[in-house]
């Protein structure tokens, strides 16, 4: 079981954009090898940031709304939130330590 | 003898630093695994693998990743995350040191691979993941009836671009000879393809859009003349470039800057092996990495031995 939420188009707006704590929201697939490299780190980082930052996943096989909203070409790509806004991306493979980097800057 | 923290640590966890530990691990050598992602290289993101021997039916990349880390693991091999940031590597306790701490070891093993090139084109970086991608297996799908471009001509340009036409309306296939570097099934594949369209002799010198990618700009390079693409993608494989950043100036390299090994893997320095793709090997495959990591695991083995 992930410790990173499930979020998709219908409750995109309450889960994400209205969320009073900063979000991280995953786009991954399950036809996709980095995303599946990438998993793990984003589970662990749901547990060591989990009462500060809400962490969560977006399928974008099972989604295409909001993938397209914001113009996700490529995946994964990490988007970042506080206050409903989108403040920060991480796009690609990357190191737990850059997306550590990255929720650090939204507390 | 001077205590140290592991007879011989492992640089990078693709094909070659997993069979080197796999072989070390068998040894009995107290050996140590450093990636800084996560274990499986280049391999990760090719979609399929139908030159590995064993796999008659062949295979996605990641599942062979899993198979050679269960093996590698089921041999007791210890696998840590962590970034090198330098080595000295000059005397006979070898330091390795990442961010927040160093480590040191008898022998080293440096399998950090190689990463795709990028194209040095106006606006690249501005449309990577906007378009640009260099990963047809993560990404194809959001182009399900596009048209789209890739680059390049070997054997991953050729294979993606056969991948991608699974699901694109059209690939303008960019090469910038008048013909394929690829092996010639996959030259097969792709001339009787009739979604690819070559474009010979053009590279691409800027790409442009206003959110997303909507225009690859190409030049011929025998005429001179430049044309404009309308695409909603651009996949970019046009060769790679060893991880080698690291290294300093501790290790003799080759002209392109691989890192330069004899039959037994031994680099310049008494110690440190290299083996796979951040090699000066003449070709860059599974197969070949996995002999390399064999090799080098066995030359480690009887270094340290001789020590």
């Amino acid at each position: 079981m992930s410790n990173a939420k499930e979020v998709n188009d219908s409750n995109f707006e309450a889960e994400v954009l209205k969320s009073d704590k900063p979000v991280l929201v995953d786009f991954w697939a399950p036809w996709c090898g980095p995303c599946k490299a990438i998993a793990p780190a984003i589970d662990e980082l749901a547990a060591e940031y989990g009462g500060q930052i809400k962490i969560t996943k977006c399928n974008v096989d099972e989604n295409s709304a909001t993938p397209g909203k914001y113009g996700i070409k490529a995946i994964p790509t990490l988007l970042f939130f506080k206050g409903g806004d989108l403040v920060d991306q991480l796009r690609g493979l990357v190191a737990k330590n850059k997306i550590d980097e990255s929720l650090k800057k939204l507390l | 003898m001077n205590t140290v923290d592991y007879d011989l640590v492992i640089i990078g966890g693709g094909p070659a630093g997993l069979t080197a530990g796999i072989y070390a691990s068998r040894a009995r050598l107290n050996v140590l695994m450093l990636e800084k992602l996560v274990p499986g290289g280049q391999i990760i993101v090719t979609d399929w693998i139908e030159n590995y021997p064993g796999f008659p039916e062949g295979l996605p990349g990641e599942g062979l990743v899993e198979k050679f880390i269960e093996q590698a693991q089921f041999f007791g091999l210890k696998i840590e995350t962590g970034e090198v940031v330098s080595m000295d590597l000059s005397g006979p306790v070898k330091k390795i040191a990442l961010e927040k701490t160093t480590i040191t070891a008898r022998a080293v093993i440096i399998a950090t691979g190689s990463s795709p090139k990028k194209l040095g084109a106006d606006k690249e970086k501005d449309f990577l993941g906007r378009g640009i991608s260099t990963c047809a297996t993560c990404d194809a799908p959001f182009f399900k009836d596009s048209v789209v471009a890739a680059v390049g001509g070997g054997d991953t340009a050729v294979q993606e671009s056969l991948y991608l036409t699974k699901y694109v309306k059209k690939i303008y296939l960019i090469h910038r000879r008048d013909q394929l570097r690829a092996v010639k099934i996959l030259q097969e594949r792709a001339f009787s393809n009739n979604k690819i369209e070559f474009i010979w002799n053009s590279v691409v010198t800027g790409f442009d859009g206003l959110f997303n990618l909507e225009k690859v700009f190409v030049q011929n390079v025998k005429t001179g003349e430049t044309q404009q693409l309308d695409v909603e993608g651009c996949f970019v494989w046009v060769g790679i470039q060893p991880n080698t950043g690291f290294l300093g100036n501790s290790l003799k390299l080759d002209d392109a800057g691989f890192i330069a090994v004899n039959a037994r893997m031994e680099t310049s320095a008494p110690g440190v092996f290299a083996a796979g793709d951040v090699r000066n090997t003449p070709l860059r495959q599974v197969a070949t990495a996995v002999g390399d990591g064999a090799i080098a695991a066995t030359s480690a083995a009887h270094y340290i031995e001789s020590l």
